[in-house]
């Protein structure tokens, strides 16, 4: 492979992307190379590993790993494969493994931090140098692991910003996920939506803050359910939350213009920073009581004002608090993305949450969805026009300030300043070198 | 088999037959009113409400389904979708007097370009007999709900009916 120029992929400001950044598979290797190492990947939520022992497997990247709670109570992040001949330790998702890992080929056993625990037979090993070998060292173990109230991020290299300095301020949208329960504690429910687009997974990044496709590409189902809905509707019955969850992806251009962008460091943003498409759903009984006696009246109403949109975390992940959901951008190949879409319960709040929760994932995230059929459609399309080679650029332009990114931004609602924001730090990531 | 036993098989093929046929405003009239589409996402799923399922439908959401898909603008049916459902012959494990509970093996594949897709697993119908109207003890679906063989899978879309 010869050295990319990313330089000659990405124009000045993110305005203009080369297709190869979506078709190319070399350039996908070295994403899996320098993206996903340097950064902050989300992992998992420690809900999912309640227990001492209890993992649960996952990838960063192309890379299988393991996250597991240790004897101490603290989250490892493990590489998935035995030390010896490189089989993955772990073939469930979810488990408990007691206090170490078992390799089912030769039993070579590991705690569950990784370090060896037993060899069989162990004595063919004596003055052979193994002493000084890899495998001696046992699993390895992602040393780069926070957990931020219950988020598990994990960095593969060992360079890279820190977990604040990466974050920054973006931080704010998690936060006002976790907020939004009156213990301020959330956890995962079920199983994920898993759905496969033959699509560049930067395709359903850049989508999350795409204000203009709404209207356009969802008339097909949010514009069918405001016309069905309109011919059945009686005026003695109150809107059914299906329909308050999908008419707001009607709103239009102005309604989403005015809703505002705001951008962090190192392709972090948000869309639906005055209002949202999630700020009128209807109050749900009991829930405002419970935040004021947890939070007092300003900070709890200050909270549940607080109804961003869609929250892109660099590189692959995207929260949504108002609706508990957080959907990763899975990258399998330059032309191959898996989307999981997992939802959270807010502990201590009614259940009619969690039930608009699932509600809000099957009918917009799921393989099963109109909505989630409307977009896949574009990406595909859009992964198959790019073979043209006529013209190579996508174009993201709109809206474009010369001074826009740096620190927090905030944009107009309609413009694609967050989705430039992710490309300027791809390219940023995408020219370190990584030896770690 | 007695004639009550074979209309009811007969509806469960009728059924399929006219999701496959695209008959969709025949096919959901053969729905009751207040009629559920279930399609779990977890394999054995008992919880309906509080977890995530891929439909949880009611003839609401159902009347949208069959009307996107004749909408002009539904550009994940340009060009249009097929399917095919093989049944194996339904199993009645309960019947009397105003409800029917079936259980049906089924292979189905949906097409679009040139590409098809299999899914594989048991539909689970409960039927009611109408007690008025035009034709009474007539058979309508008050429940279906399918079951998967790998509903946590990473399906690409499914757009048509199972």
């Amino acid at each position: 492979m010869g050295k990319i120029d990313i330089d000659g992929l990405v124009r000045p400001g993110g305005r203009e992307i080369h297709r190869d950044v979506f078709t190319d598979q070399d350039i996908f290797q070295q994403e899996m190379k320098t993206v996903f190492r340097r950064t902050w990947v989300y992992v998992g939520h420690d809900s999912q590993v309640q227990n001492k022992g209890d993992f649960y497997t996952t990838t960063i990247g192309n890379q299988p790993v393991i996250m597991v709670r240790h004897t101490d109570d603290q989250i490892q992040v493990l590489l998935n494969r035995c030390p010896h001949k490189g089989v993955k330790l772990v073939e469930d998702t979810n488990g408990s493994t007691g206090k170490f890992f078992r390799c089912p080929y030769h039993a070579w056993s590991f705690k569950t931090d990784g370090s060896p625990l037993g060899i069989p037979f162990n004595k063919g090993y004596e003055e052979t140098g193994f002493d000084t070998s890899c495998a001696k060292k046992g699993m390895c173990k992602v040393s780069n692991v926070q957990n931020y109230r219950g988020f598990i991020f994990a960095r593969l290299s060992d360079e890279g910003e820190s977990f604040e300095d990466f974050f920054t301020g973006s931080l704010s949208s998690i936060d006002n996920m976790i907020d939004r329960s009156p213990e301020g504690r959330l956890e995962v429910v079920g199983k994920p939506l898993r759905y496969m687009h033959k699509c560049n997974w930067k395709m359903l990044v850049d989508n999350q803050t795409d204000t203009c496709h709404p209207m356009i590409a969802h008339e097909s189902s949010a514009g069918t359910i405001k016309r069905v809905w309109k011919s059945v509707q009686d005026e003695t019955l109150s809107k059914p939350m299906v329909v308050e969850l999908v008419l707001p992806f009607m709103s239009s251009y102005d309604d989403f213009e005015k809703m505002g962008i705001r951008t962090w460091d190192n392709g972090h943003g948000h869309t639906g920073v005055s209002g949202s498409i999630h700020s009128d759903y209807s109050d749900i009984d009991g829930y405002y009581g419970q935040m004021v006696d947890a939070y007092g009246k300003d900070r709890a109403e200050s909270i549940m004002g607080e109804t961003r949109h869609n929250t892109c975390y660099f590189p692959n992940m995207m929260v949504k608090g108002a609706t508990q959901t957080l959907r990763l951008f899975i990258p399998i190949a330059a032309n191959k993305t898996i989307v999981e879409s997992w939802i959270f319960r807010l502990v201590g709040a009614p259940d009619t949450f969690l039930k608009r929760t699932a509600m809000y994932n099957r009918i917009i995230n799921a393989p099963t969805s109109i909505v989630g059929h409307d977009d896949l459609e574009m990406y595909e399309r859009a992964q198959e026009g790019l073979s043209v080679d006529a013209n190579p650029w996508v174009n993201l332009q709109r809206h474009y300030r010369e001074d826009e990114l740096g620190g927090e931004q905030l944009h107009p609602g309609t413009s694609e300043a967050q989705m430039r924001n992710h490309y300027v730090n791809w390219a940023r990531y995408m020219s370190t070198e990584d030896n770690s | 088999m007695s004639t009550d036993q074979q209309d009811i098989i007969h509806f469960i093929y009728a059924e399929a037959a006219l999701i496959d046929a695209q008959k969709f405003t025949e096919w959901l009239d053969l729905y009751t009113e207040d009629a559920l589409y279930w399609m779990p996402l977890e394999f054995d799923q008992t919880e309906e409400h509080l977890t995530t399922s891929l439909m949880y439908e009611d003839k609401l959401l159902l009347t949208v389904r069959i009307n996107r898909l004749q909408g002009h603008r539904t550009y994940s049916q340009k060009p249009r979708s097929r399917c095919h459902h093989l049944l194996q012959t339904p199993e009645i494990l309960e019947i009397n007097d105003d409800e029917v509970k079936t259980k049906t093996a089924f292979h189905y594949t949906e097409t679009r370009n040139d590409e098809q897709f299999t899914l594989v697993g048991w539909v689970e119908h409960t039927l009611k007999r109408a007690s008025d109207g035009e034709k009474p003890g007539a058979l309508k679906i008050l429940r279906k709900r399918v079951n998967l063989l790998n509903p946590e899978a990473a399906h690409s879309n499914i757009q048509l009916f199972v």
